[in-house]
This record gives structure tokens, C-alpha cells and sequence, in this order.
């Protein structure tokens, strides 16, 4: 409603309005004259004045101000159709008027410059701590694999004869597993660049997603240590035209929370499905499922649950959303019944059930 | 047994050191060069069993080193290119590139790729039947045999399978084979490739949802392993 009420409207606009609104208030009056006192008349024009101090700039207002005094003496206060005023009470009426309606208007936008200062103060300072908080998560997130590249590398280098074996072995797995986890945020940061730079224009093409489906499950089987990972294929679902690469980054990036957030021995199962002209996708779990008061957040940048387990900058799940609105498409966050989170992705496409095509 | 010689065009100095170990710890001989008109001079002077090149060079672009080698230079080129450059590799594959590799990649990926162009350029007579694990193709008879038992295909998954085994361990992409199999016109009917591959899957694969013969290359094309 605020938002409605506040659509800064040009300033011709804004004159124009309020001398209508003044005069409409006026003639209204006139016509009436007979059974509305001019004092209720003041009253009304005033009560004008003060609303549309709330909404315009202060030119209009103080105009509109001093039009609708003029106004006021000239219709109104007897004697009529003249600017003279006789009566010393009037005289007062008419200087308090003009005094309660300029003060008004001037008053009311000086408090709407301090509220916006405020407002634009309380922005700059969340903007900051937004940026420290990534800036922090990030270099640590950057900092953590390259200091142990260097730092195992340098071991294997100063020790060449008196490291053991499986000592080494553990000194080239770490750097391998420091390497994959650095190439995986520099991917995240270039995929986010990609979207917010407004690069990122999906390339649809005719895409069986039971076979990237399966294609990415293959690709994760070897990661699974204690989880199970389920995907029926659908049997009934015909072609979809999407960006087959785009789409096997978004699923494979649900799958991968999926199985980094969820307890040991949980349960993530990836659906496909095709429901009033889209395709549907959903990947749910039987872990604990998201806390209620998080789930607002979960999309945005750099957000991350507060003590989550480190190895994220809090981007996968907003490139997921900003990867299906390129899409055109939806993405939700909801807690099951019985425990479990469930993501469910809509993306309306053009569909090919091809059955028409010979095989011969 | 004298072991193939490899040129590796890159202009990062750190890649080209590495590929040079890896390379001639597995017995390969290895030129290099650091830019395009150096690659292009030691490939005329060499003529090398197969072309690692890079894709993005400082002194011309990889796409025109290409196109000058394949006038004249007949045998294997694998391109090095970055991620998320799909349109980049279906163009270099359509300017006769036999696969591709995305940096970062793993050494024995590599080497499985380097391999299997090098062992096509060796085999590539006139024979008139190709032979991959259990799949047994003869061009004479036109028959497809898996395990010794005699598949039926349709005339379509018979040209499509050649056109793959033809050119195993090389990547083709979806425009290529639309285009030799289906014709001109029909380039942009990835839906018909999507259908007679999971048809042919379907009869060749042990497990056609893990496929061992066809291996897509999503966003580009198709591979015969």
C-alpha cells in the first residue's frame, strides 16, 4: 500500500493535481454554501493541503497552500468576490489558515527528508556488513584449499626422503580434494557473474532429461558415501527444450546440498515429471529439513543458514533460482510432512512427444 | 616401437611444462609451441601424429590455426578450451577438431582421449569391419553382431552406428550427424537424434541409462567410446 501511495509522480503531475484538487474542493463547497459554514470549508481545504504534503514535493504544496487561501477569501469570507476582509475574527481565520497550511506542508516534507536520510543510512550500512560477511566467507573460502596446496606442497617438497608413503599418499589427496573445491567456487563465482551481468541466455535445445538425469547420477555415484541417492525414470515423458547444461548445473547443484546438508544414511530422491506444459522437477530429502525462519532467505545471495557446516559462500542456491528464472521458470522450498526438504522446480517449454517419427 | 609425436600449442607456459612431463612419462614424443605461428611452422616441419592445441592464443585465434592446419594436416587434433564454452568446441569440432578437452582436466582423461584419436589415425584403412569391445560391425554384409548374436537394426540406427564407430573416440556433434545421416535441412532435429540414439542404446548397451558405446557430450554432441 505504501509502495502505491509513494510512486513519485512527475512534478507537472503533481501541480496539476493539486490545483484540481483544491478547486474541486472549492466548488464543491460553493455549491453548498448554503448549508456548509466556510469555516468548515477552511477546515476541508486545509485537511487537502496536509494530505498532499504527505505525497508531493514542497513546491506544489505551498502553491496549492496559498491558492486555496486566495480561494477561500475571495469565494468565502464575506464579503464575497472581493480580497477585502472585514470582519477581524475572518482576518485571523484567514492569517491562521494561510500560516497552519504553509507550516504544514513545509513541516511534513522536512520529516520525509530526515525519514528517507535514514532510510538511505540504514541501507549503506547493511550493504556493508553484507559485503564484509562475503568478503569474509570468501576469502576463507578461496584462502582454506590454496593454503593447503601450498602448505602440502611444501611438506612433500622439504621431506622427499623421510615422508612415508601413505603420508604422501594422504598429502596428494588433500591437495587434490583442495584443487576440486577451488575450481568448484571459482565456477560458482563465474556463474553468478554470468546471471548478474545478464550473460547468461539459455541455449534450449531438445533434451531427454531422464538421460541427464541418469548421466549426473553416474557423475555423483563414486562421491556417495553414506547416502542413497534414488531417480526413478519416467517412462511417459517426452522431450523438453531446455539448456541440457544449465539444467544438469541446477540439479546437480540440489543434489550436492542435498547430500552435504542431510544426516548419514539419508535418503535424496531426484523426480522428473511433465505437468500442465512444463517440466517438473523435484528433489526431496528425509533429513531434518530447513528451519522455518530460514526458508525466506534460502534463495539469496551470499545467505547462509547460520551454523551450517563450512565449505559453501552461500551462492549455489541463488545461481540455482537466478539459473530457472533464466528459464522462465519457478523454484520453491518446502518442508515435508513427515521431516525432509523438497525443492520442487517448474520451467513451462515446448514439449516433443515423437512418436510421429519412423524408424526405419 | 616407436611412439606417436604429439605438438602442444599453448601459450601458458606452466600447461605446456605439464603436458610436456605427462606426455613423455608415457612414452610420447613431444614438440612444443607457444604461440599459433609457431605451431602452425613445427606441424608443417613435423608433421606429428596428433595436435594438442589450445583455443585461446595470444598471437591468433585457435579457430584460425585450425582451419590452417585442416587444409593440408590430416591426422588427430584435440582442442584445449575453458569451461562453459560449448559454442567455442562445437565450432572447433565442426572445423575438423576430433575432440576436446575443458581446463581443468584430469591427466588420464588426457590420455584415454590422446590414445583413442591416435589409435583411429592408425587403423583408418579400408577395413571392412570395426571391431569395439563385444560390438562387431560389418560393412560388407551390413550386419551389427553383440556377443556373436546378430542385432537388428533399422536401416537409420545401421547408419547411425557406422557414422559412430566410423569415427570412434572422436566427438561428433549434433549438427554433423544430422547432417550425414538425415541431410541438409534437418540440421537443427536434435529431437531425432535424441530418439534413435536411445533406440540404439536400447539394443547395444548392457545398461542403457550407464551407457559404455555412446557417451553424450552434453550441449555439443555425441562420442563413440
Amino acid at each position: 500500500m505504501k509502495k502505491i501511495l509513494f510512486v513519485k509522480k512527475s512534478l507537472t503531475t503533481q501541480y496539476l493535481i493539486s490545483v484540481l484538487l483544491v478547486i474541486g474542493i472549492a466548488a464543491g463547497c460553493f455549491c453548498f454554501s448554503a448549508v456548509i459554514h466556510y469555516r468548515i470549508t477552511a477546515l476541508l481545504l486545509l485537511l487537502s493541503v496536509s494530505l498532499s504534503a504527505i505525497l508531493f514535493d514542497i513546491l506544489p504544496v505551498l502553491v496549492m497552500a496559498i491558492l486555496s487561501g486566495l480561494i477561500l477569501n475571495f469565494f468565502f469570507i464575506q464579503p464575497i468576490y472581493t480580497f477585502h476582509i472585514t470582519n477581524t475574527e475572518d482576518v485571523l481565520l484567514f492569517v491562521i489558515y494561510l500560516l497552519v497550511a504553509l507550516l504544514n506542508a513545509f513541516f511534513t516534507f522536512k520529516i520525509r527528508e530526515i525519514e528517507s536520510k535514514t532510510r538511505d543510512k540504514e541501507e549503506k550500512v547493511k550493504t556493508i556488513k553484507l559485503y564484509d560477511t562475503l568478503l569474509n566467507s570468501l576469502s576463507h573460502e578461496l584462502r582454506t584449499p590454496i593454503s593447503t596446496i601450498i602448505s602440502a606442497i611444501d611438506t612433500l617438497k622439504d621431506n622427499r626422503s623421510n615422508l612415508s608413503k601413505s603420508n604422501q599418499e594422504v598429502l596428494f589427496d588433500e591437495i587434490d580434494k583442495a584443487s576440486i573445491r577451488l575450481n568448484r567456487q571459482v565456477e560458482n563465482l563465474l556463474n553468478m557473474s554470468r546471471l548478474e551481468s545478464g550473460m547468461l541466455k539459455p541455449k534450449l535445445d531438445w533434451c531427454d532429461v531422464n538421460e541427464l538425469a541418469f548421466g549426473l547420477l553416474n557423475k555423483l555415484e563414486p562421491q556417495l558415501e553414506n547416502h542413497v541417492l534414488q531417480f526413478e525414470p519416467n517412462g511417459q515423458l517426452p522431450l523438453f527444450k531446455l539448456d541440457a547444461g544449465i539444467i544438469e548445473e541446477v540439479i546437480r547443484n540440489l543434489l550436492a546440498n542435498a547430500l552435504l546438508y542431510t544426516p548419514q544414511n539419508s535418503t535424496v530422491v531426484l523426480q522428473i515429471a511433465y505437468q500442465n506444459d512444463s517440466c517438473v522437477i523435484t528433489i526431496s530429502d528425509n533429513g531434518p529439513g530447513f528451519p522455518e525462519s530460514e526458508m525466506a532467505f534460502v534463495f539469496d545471495k551470499f545467505y547462509r543458514i547460520p551454523n551450517t557446516k563450512t565449505g559453501g559462500i552461500g551462492l549455489g542456491l541463488s545461481i540455482v533460482k537466478g539459473f530457472i528464472e533464466a528459464h522462465n521458470g519457478t523454484i520453491s522450498l518446502l518442508n515435508l510432512p513427515n521431516a525432509g526438504a523438497c525443492f520442487t522446480i517448474k520451467i513451462p517449454t515446448e514439449t516433443s512427444f515423437i512418436n510421429h517419427i519412423k524408424n526405419e | 616401437m616407436n611412439k606417436a609425436e604429439i605438438l602442444v600449442i599453448d601459450d601458458e607456459s606452466p600447461i605446456r611444462k605439464l603436458l610436456e612431463i605427462t606426455l613423455t612419462t608415457h612414452e610420447y614424443k613431444v614438440i612444443l609451441a607457444q604461440n599459433g605461428k609457431e605451431g602452425l611452422q613445427l606441424a608443417a616441419n613435423h608433421s606429428p601424429d596428433l595436435i594438442v592445441l589450445d583455443l585461446g592464443l595470444p598471437d591468433k585465434s585457435g579457430h584460425d590455426i585450425l582451419k590452417e592446419l585442416r587444409q593440408w594436416y590430416t591426422k588427430g587434433i584435440l582442442i584445449l578450451s575453458v569451461q562453459n564454452s560449448e559454442k567455442d568446441i562445437v565450432q572447433a569440432l565442426d572445423n575438423g577438431a576430433n575432440d576436446y578437452l575443458s581446463k581443468p582436466f584430469r591427466n588420464a582423461e588426457l590420455l584415454a582421449r590422446i590414445r583413442s584419436i591416435i589409435r583411429r589415425n592408425q587403423t583408418e584403412n579400408e577395413s571392412t569391419s570395426i571391431r569395439c569391445g563385444k560390438l562387431v560391425l560389418d560393412l560388407t554384409s551390413r550386419t551389427v553382431k553383440l556377443h556373436d548374436e546378430l542385432l537388428k537394426l533399422t536401416t537409420t540406427e545401421y547408419s547411425l552406428l557406422v557414422l559412430l564407430m566410423k569415427n570412434q573416440g572422436c566427438v561428433l556433434t549434433h549438427q554433423f550427424i544430422l547432417k550425414e545421416i538425415w541431410g541438409v535441412g534437418y540440421q537443427t532435429e536434435t529431437q531425432y537424434l535424441r530418439v534413435f540414439i536411445a533406440a540404439l542404446r536400447k539394443k547395444i548397451e548392457v545398461n542403457p541409462n550407464q551407457p559404455a558405446y555412446i557417451i553424450t557430450e552434453s550441449g555439443v554432441g555425441y562420442r563413440f567410446a
